[in-house]
């Protein structure tokens, strides 16, 4: 009956789970589409409804994106009164949020606020009874969705915004103008109009960066070190949280579980995890540990791998270096205050090409400060603008640019190959996408600019 | 001395295109009808530019022609030119525009409704709309004439308390000097009816031979075949061309010395005018920056002396007319017949309405063209053609015809008129449609010549065209279907190169090739790929082909559009009683009374959240 929906229903930033519901006819199908079933012989779209399964969310590379428990309800019995699925992420709201972006790449929209309890009135799941607070619901939630994004809507996000608004309406005008007026607007300036659509992209693509560097800042990242026993991670972290955090022994094999520390780095918020040295063990304790650190190294957003730089690189070193290459790496050669060095920039190269390497010594503090500078750079992805951090998109705003940007991808390359009608329809879907975040009468607007615009009328 | 004059089913007030396919879809459903008007030379009159057609328009008069209209017909006997706008922009907004001979159209109008059984026309001025339990009963004419009824529709134009304004001299009038209609205005607010004031214009005509065209630029028409009803014989017509000319500085700046005696801005004039037809004075002071206009000298028949000025519509004083005309390259020795002017009227905004066109204060009355808001002639017989029909079917106890917008420009029109807050003289411009892909002018009859039928006003020989046209459509897509190709074709291989088209890489139907935008379904026909030589079929096919990836997705939004359509909400709905709806929307809704969900969230402020809270309301009362 309804389309499919989708949103975090656990509020962000509170505990370690969060919950992404599904609901609509085609959510069972579109979710068994990213997920990845522990047991590979189980197809979710065959289980009843009242299951749970475990398994991964995988993007389009089939990669996994955080493990999840996969719950799910088959209609009428569940909370809306359709098919219902909930992911139950245990990674946090960055991962949660990956999650959800994956199931919207399967067409799947995210939800109105209060439309999951909207739809379970309607569909019969709640008595009538309850209209009254469903109501209450609808519209706490929505004027306070409305509050939140008139709020991200000031400084610096409006002008960004009135900016694409200006282009979009003068883009739509062109077209309108040709095609509802053509004797007095005559043809589109094909040049302005490839301009306008380059300009638009460009202010898309950085709000885009922007809202996701400011993501960074406001949700922080997760770092992992890790790397063979011994090799100086418990050091590292001492030295990064300046205090003596973790047990450093000369032992290998002393740090056991996932110690987790959180430090501010550069102004990034940064969950630092230290782990157990990852070797082939028997000792069941050291095992457990082990297999953790591979769980946490999968889900971080940046992993420090430490080489030893007194004893050179070493099958162990390779072997662990093949579980974490398609991470975000840095690679560190540690130690580098001994005397006696056994790792020449040509084995670097020749194992780990195109890779970020630094030498530092987490004993006496040696190449932090440039360790702290690729950090940032790493995860900002290069330049920044001090304007940055006032560039807040949520979700639903991010869903509608990129709505906006594909219309004008598609819009360009279309660009004189199709028929002015047909051009339209793209240049009018970025218009109405971005019409969303702004919740303006676009089609009134698009008509006052073409008066505006042009000097129309016999 | 009032005096029982005769009774009839349905009565329409005014001669107009409105008035004129109003009267007639009711005569021809079967209904008793009486078209009442001020004056028999008036019927079918174009006070502006007698053109018809153009972007957006064009779709209207062959949706009308495929419902079984009547203004295809008659602009197609009596077009001195015609034109295809927009060529090489798509199907979707290309356009015929044709101009008329005034008076032909006139004439030919007049005489289809004279020979129309079950219609009488009475001259006659319509003073009072009589009631009986919020029903209409009865039309009272100034002179005392008291026709019952049982549904009236009213067509009354630009003729409501009209006001002509020439410069400083006012007076009341119709359009083209005719008397206005003043006391109806009255009988309306008495109805409780809300009225208020537009105003337009036109431009002074000429004699053609004061005119120097060596000065202008001649624009011929298109030496097509070209026709608006389905039904009409392909002609190639004798095309009588129009000229451009242009403003120069001195022009604007004669305007700019009179500006003080310039009722537009003096404050005489104080309806509200439409931008897209602006007066030449708001065209000089807004867009300063240029020191030239276009003018279009156009005929306004084949015989008349008489020549129309497109672009200088005026109401500035004889004297500063006459000065801007001769300024102007080509007219320095002008002869003026008609002098340009502004005239204001009483209008009812539409919001008053149902989709039906029916007021919901008054049961049994209609009212269609200019009175609701709107301007053109093609927008005028559109919603006279809706009225009229659903006036008859209101007689008939039956459901109105309501038109959806994905399925017509007229539903969209209407649409508007209804759900808008209405503040400019409304004029269809295709970039109001969110369909524009699949209301194009070239598939109007397989739209809407089913409904037509239904209705009764298809008669048998435009259904037999129909389906005749329609099997043929379908075999052919069928043929070109099955019909597929290899990369080892020879005779493909040499037709794609004869057409600098790439090679086959798979195997492929003739159909899909057509995409290709260098391959055209004429290419086929040559080829005796494919036996058609139907114009319009052949254009069917390819437009169906070539288009089939856009038309499938905006098939797919109106798929979704639709199911909110689909969601009626009750008439007699209490939206006091609606908890929880914010108070713009409880003040919105009272006012526009949405008819469907779909047309709720159309209105303008209202929020997700207050569609939401509808629903739930709805669902709630639907479950006591
Ligand atoms: N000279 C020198 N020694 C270091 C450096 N970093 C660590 N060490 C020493 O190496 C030994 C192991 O250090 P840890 O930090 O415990 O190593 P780890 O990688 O955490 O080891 P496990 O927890 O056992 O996997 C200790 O004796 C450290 O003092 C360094 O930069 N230079
Ligand atoms: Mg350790």
């Amino acid at each position: 009956m309804y389309d499919d929906i989708a949103a975090i229903s656990t509020p962000p930033g509170e505990g370690g789970i969060a919950i992404i519901r599904l609901s609509g006819s085609g959510v069972i199908e579109k979710a068994s589409k990213i997920f990845k079933p522990r047991r590979s012989e189980i197809d979710i779209r065959q289980k009843e409804g009242y299951s749970m399964t475990l398994g991964w969310i995988i993007n389009a590379e089939g990669e996994a994106i955080d493990e999840v428990l996969l719950a799910l309800m088959r209609a009428p019995r569940s909370y809306t009164g359709e098919d219902v699925v909930e992911i139950h992420c245990h990674g946090g709201i960055l991962p949660a949020r990956r999650c959800l972006e994956t199931v919207m790449r399967q067409g799947v929209r995210i939800a109105e606020p209060g439309e999951f309890t909207r739809r379970a009135f309607l569909n019969g799941r709640l008595d009538a009874s309850q209209a009254e607070a469903v109501i209450e619901i609808i519209r706490a939630k929505s004027d306070k969705s409305m509050q939140l994004a008139l709020k991200q809507l000031g400084g610096r996000n409006s002008e960004y915004i009135h900016t694409l608004e200006d282009r979009l309406l003068e883009l739509n005008a062109m077209v309108e103008g040709s095609l509802d007026f053509p004797e007095e607007v005559g043809e589109l300036e094909y040049d302005r109009a490839e301009a306008i659509i380059r300009e638009l992209i460009d202010i898309i693509e950085q709000l885009i960066r922007a809202g996701k560097r400011a993501d960074v800042y406001r949700e922080g990242i997760t770092i992992v070190i890790c790397g063979k026993p011994n090799v100086g991670k418990s050091s590292l972290l001492n030295t990064l949280v300046r205090k003596d955090r973790a047990i450093v022994t000369s032992i290998p094999g002393t740090t056991r579980d996932v110690i987790e520390e959180q430090i501010i780095i550069k102004g990034i918020p940064v969950w630092l995890m230290d782990t157990a040295g990852i070797h082939v063990t028997s000792d069941v304790v050291e095992k457990i540990g082990v297999e953790k650190s591979q769980e946490v190294i999968r889900e971080a957003d940046l992993v420090l791998f430490l080489l030893d730089a007194e004893e050179g690189i070493t099958d162990d070193d390779l072997e662990i270096y093949r579980s974490i290459e398609n991470q975000n790496l840095i690679i560190l050669v540690n130690k580098e205050d001994l005397e006696e060095k056994n790792i020449t920039s040509r084995e670097i190269n020749q194992h780990f090409p195109g890779l970020k390497v630094i030498k530092v010594s987490a004993k006496e503090e040696q190449g932090i400060e440039e360790l702290e500078d690729s950090i940032e750079e790493m995860v900002l992805g290069g330049e920044l603008q001090s304007d940055d951090l006032e560039i807040m998109i949520n979700l639903r705003h991010r869903e509608a640019l990129l709505r906006a940007y594909q219309h004008l991808q598609d819009a360009l390359q279309e660009l004189d190959q199709v028929t002015l009608d047909c051009l339209g329809v793209d240049v009018w879907g970025a218009l109405e996408a971005l019409g969303e975040i702004t919740g303006k009468n676009l089609r009134e607007e698009v008509i006052d600019r073409m008066f505006q615009d042009f000097c129309i009328g016999k | 001395m009032i005096y029982n004059a005769g009774s009839y089913d349905v009565i329409v007030i005014g001669g107009g295109h409105a008035g004129c396919e109003a009267a007639l879809a009711s005569a021809r459903m079967g209904c008793e009808t009486l078209m009442i008007t001020l004056s028999m030379e008036n019927i079918a009159n174009m006070p502006c530019n007698p053109s018809i057609g153009g972007p957006a328009k064009a779709q209207l008069v062959r949706e009308m022609d495929a419902l079984g209209g009547e203004m295809a017909i008659n602009v197609d006997q009596s077009a001195i030119q015609m034109r295809v706008i927009n060529t090489g922009k798509g199907p979707a907004v290309q356009a015929i525009r044709a101009q008329a001979d005034k008076h032909e159209y006139h004439n030919k109008m007049l005489k289809t409704l004279l020979n129309q059984p079950r219609l009488k026309i009475v001259m006659a001025e319509a003073e009072e709309i009589e009631t009986r339990g919020g029903a209409v009963s009865a039309i009272i004419t100034r002179t005392g004439a008291r026709f019952s009824c049982r549904a009236v529709v009213i067509t009354s134009g630009t003729y409501l308390k009209g006001r002509i304004i020439i410069g400083e001299i006012a007076y009341d009038g119709g359009p083209g000097n005719q008397f206005p209609a003043i006391k109806l205005s009255d009988s309306l607010r008495r109805l409780g009816l809300q009225l208020g004031r537009f105003k337009t214009g036109t431009p002074p005509r000429i004699y053609r031979r004061s005119v120097d065209f060596s000065k202008m630029i001649e624009q011929p028409g298109d030496d097509l075949p070209l026709r608006f009803s389905y039904m009409s014989p392909r002609v190639t017509r004798t095309q009588h061309s129009c000229w451009l000319t242009h403003t120069t500085p001195a022009t604007h700046k004669i305007v700019m010395d009179n500006l003080d005696r310039a009722p537009m801005f003096t404050g005489i004039i104080t309806g509200i005018g439409p931008r897209y037809c602006p007066s030449f004075e708001d065209k000089v002071v807004h867009f300063a920056h240029k020191d030239s206009h276009q003018i279009f000298i156009e005929p306004e028949g084949r015989d008349t002396e008489e020549m129309y000025i497109q672009g200088l519509n005026t109401s500035l004083p004889e004297d500063v007319q006459v000065k801007v005309l001769k300024s102007i390259p080509g007219l320095e020795n002008v002869a003026i017949i008609r002098t340009g002017y502004a005239i204001e009227y009483d209008y009812l905004p539409p919001a008053q309405l149902r989709s039906s066109l029916e007021t919901r204060q008054v049961e049994g009355l209609f009212t269609a063209g200019q009175i609701n808001g709107t301007s053109g002639y093609e927008e005028a017989a559109a919603q006279g053609l809706i009225a009229g029909i659903n006036a008859a079917l209101k007689i008939q106890d039956q459901e109105p015809l309501i038109l959806k917008r994905s399925e017509a420009f007229i539903g969209v029109l209407i649409d508007d008129l209804v759900t808008g807050d209405i503040d400019e003289p409304y004029r269809l411009l295709t970039s109001r449609a969110e369909y524009r892909l699949l209301l194009r002018q070239d598939n109007a009859d397989l739209r809407l010549t089913e409904k037509g039928r239904k209705i009764g006003l298809v008669d048998d020989e435009r259904w037999r065209v129909y389906n005749e046209k329609k099997t043929r459509l379908e075999h052919d897509i069928g043929v070109l279907k099955k019909q597929t190709y290899t990369p080892a074709d020879l005779d493909m291989s040499n037709f794609l190169e004869s057409k600098d088209s790439a090679d086959l890489k798979d195997r492929i139907s003739l159909w899909e090739l057509l995409r290709r935008p260098e391959i055209r379904i004429k290419d086929y026909t040559e080829m005796g790929w494919l036996n058609q030589e139907d114009e319009d079929i052949l254009e069917q096919l390819e437009i169906q082909a070539k288009y089939e990836g856009y038309i499938k997705k905006q098939e797919e939004q109106v798929r979704r559009f639709e199911k909110m359509e689909g969601k009626l909400i009750p008439a007699d709905i209490d939206y006091d009683e609606v908890f929880g709806l914010s108070n713009e929307a409880r003040h919105k809704f009272k006012q526009i009374k949405p008819e469907s969900i779909g047309q709720a969230s159309r209105v303008f402020g209202i929020s997700p959240a207050d569609i939401n809270v509808l629903l739930i309301y709805l669902e709630k009362k639907r479950r006591k």
